[in-house]
């Protein structure tokens, strides 16, 4: 299909490792510290997350291969702005099918999504993975790389939209009759859907994660 | 004249790059263990975003607001380019980055030996397309304007990784638990100083 001699199949173990180190151990937010640029201005709410994510998981994937295509071909001296070329390319593309099809959410996410072009993460894994590498490793890294933002974006995204407005996806979680104003008992946390709260989210699930991999602790 | 003042002041203050918005994270990040070359990276991003923003706006003007283009001939009223914005402003920034570099090294060595290896980094912070595209959605009316926001936008910045450095650097003497430590304090300490930040946030000007 791509590049690949016949040696090895399309899903052997290398591929698969590729697919799932960032999602835990190689995290591109909380190891790495890659990509939080631009997008947890977008996690107050679990939809334009998802979104967001998707997107990403989209570009990153497609930019590392395209660019793993031409790695052979693009001058060492310019290829920052080769690279950022192709990337803008797909956002734009990624933009005008968010506007076509998802015009309310496109407009929640204003300016985010241009700057998936500036997303370090797309970057980062060009520069380190997909100048060096086959295309088709470099689409499953491109994807792995994604898949581990998108999760943290989600995962930092359910819990600002659960305890900042008691809903998931808009839906009401928490029961109405729970509300002080119903006669209840809880309020929502108003401070959660600020932004500084996403980035105290952020810390926290490094804390959690890091409690668990130990190997990550810095000194 | 007013108005220029309260963007300059809004931009650096209420609608923070970093707290508000956190743009150029990344950077901000790897960059602020030292104040020293925080505040180099901090000036980089200054004097980028004061030279890219004008001429982005410039282009977005003439070029690119659909129907601007009836300055060269009133034929062309009818195209809309906008949606070339982002892979404009995105080659702006690159190419003037690249031109900086150069004339930075030629003409002022020693600026170039204190900024030099930020100049590159500066291309993909987020922060400077992020002022581009934030100033194409509000329609800011005039050049001065948008230098103003572009200004105060680079100093809020510059204040704010001047700050974390500052914190980092004193953070090394103190107790922090294991599993947060380096970036998951980062992160904390951030958060914190964004809702101190965010104290302005009732101030109308």
């Amino acid at each position: 299909m791509t590049g690949q001699k016949e040696k090895e199949p399309l899903f052997s173990t290398k591929i698969l490792r590729l697919l799932m180190t960032p999602i835990n151990k190689g995290n591109p937010i909380t190891v790495l510290v890659l990509g939080v640029c631009s997008s947890l201005a977008v996690t107050a709410k679990m939809k334009p997350a998802m979104v967001m994510a998707i997107s990403v998981i989209v570009v990153t994937g497609f930019a590392s291969f395209i660019i793993s295509l031409l790695r052979n071909t693009i001058p060492n001296r310019i290829r920052i702005i080769v690279q950022l070329v192709v990337v803008a390319a797909l956002v734009i593309l990624v933009d005008q099918v968010l506007r076509a099809y998802a015009y309310e959410v496109s407009k929640q996410l204003s300016v985010f999504v241009g700057l998936i072009i500036t997303n370090c993460i797309i970057m980062g894994r060009i520069e380190a993975f997909a100048l060096g590498n086959k295309p088709w490793p470099s689409f499953v890294d491109g994807i792995g790389n994604g898949i581990g933002y998108g999760l943290i974006l989600i995962l930092v995204a359910f819990f600002r939209e659960l305890l900042g407005s008691g809903t998931l996806f808009g839906y009401q979680v928490i029961p109405e009759n729970w509300y002080i104003a119903q006669g209840g008992f809880y309020e929502n946390n108003g401070l959660m859907i600020l932004p500084p709260m996403a980035l105290i989210m952020v810390g926290v699930i490094i804390w959690v994660q890091r409690s668990f991999n130990k190997q990550l602790i810095e000194k | 004249m007013e108005h220029i003042v309260s963007i300059f002041v809004r931009s650096i203050f209420i609608d923070n790059m970093i707290f508000a918005f956190f743009l150029g994270m990344c950077s901000y990040i790897a960059v602020s263990k030292t104040v020293k070359t925080a505040v180099g990276l901090g000036i980089a991003v200054v004097f980028m975003l004061g030279i890219t923003l004008p001429v982005n706006y410039l282009l977005n003007e003439y070029l690119l607001t659909p129907g601007c283009l009836a300055w060269i001939s009133p034929d062309l009223t009818q195209v809309d380019l906008s949606f070339l914005s982002f892979i404009i402003f995105i080659a702006v920034i690159a190419s003037i980055t690249q031109l900086v570099e150069m004339v930075v090294e030629k003409f002022l060595p020693s600026l170039y030996s204190s900024l030099g290896i930020f100049l590159p980094l500066i291309a993909v912070n987020c922060a400077i397309l992020g002022g581009s595209l934030f100033m194409q959605e509000r329609e800011y009316a005039n050049l001065g304007e948008v230098t103003a926001f572009a200004l105060g936008s680079g100093i809020g910045w510059l204040l704010a990784i001047v700050g974390i450095a500052a914190i980092r650097e004193k953070l090394k003497y103190s107790n922090v638990p294991a599993p947060l430590r380096g970036v998951g304090i980062t992160f904390i300490i951030t958060g914190l100083m964004g809702i101190v930040f965010m104290s302005f946030m009732g101030i109308k000007l």
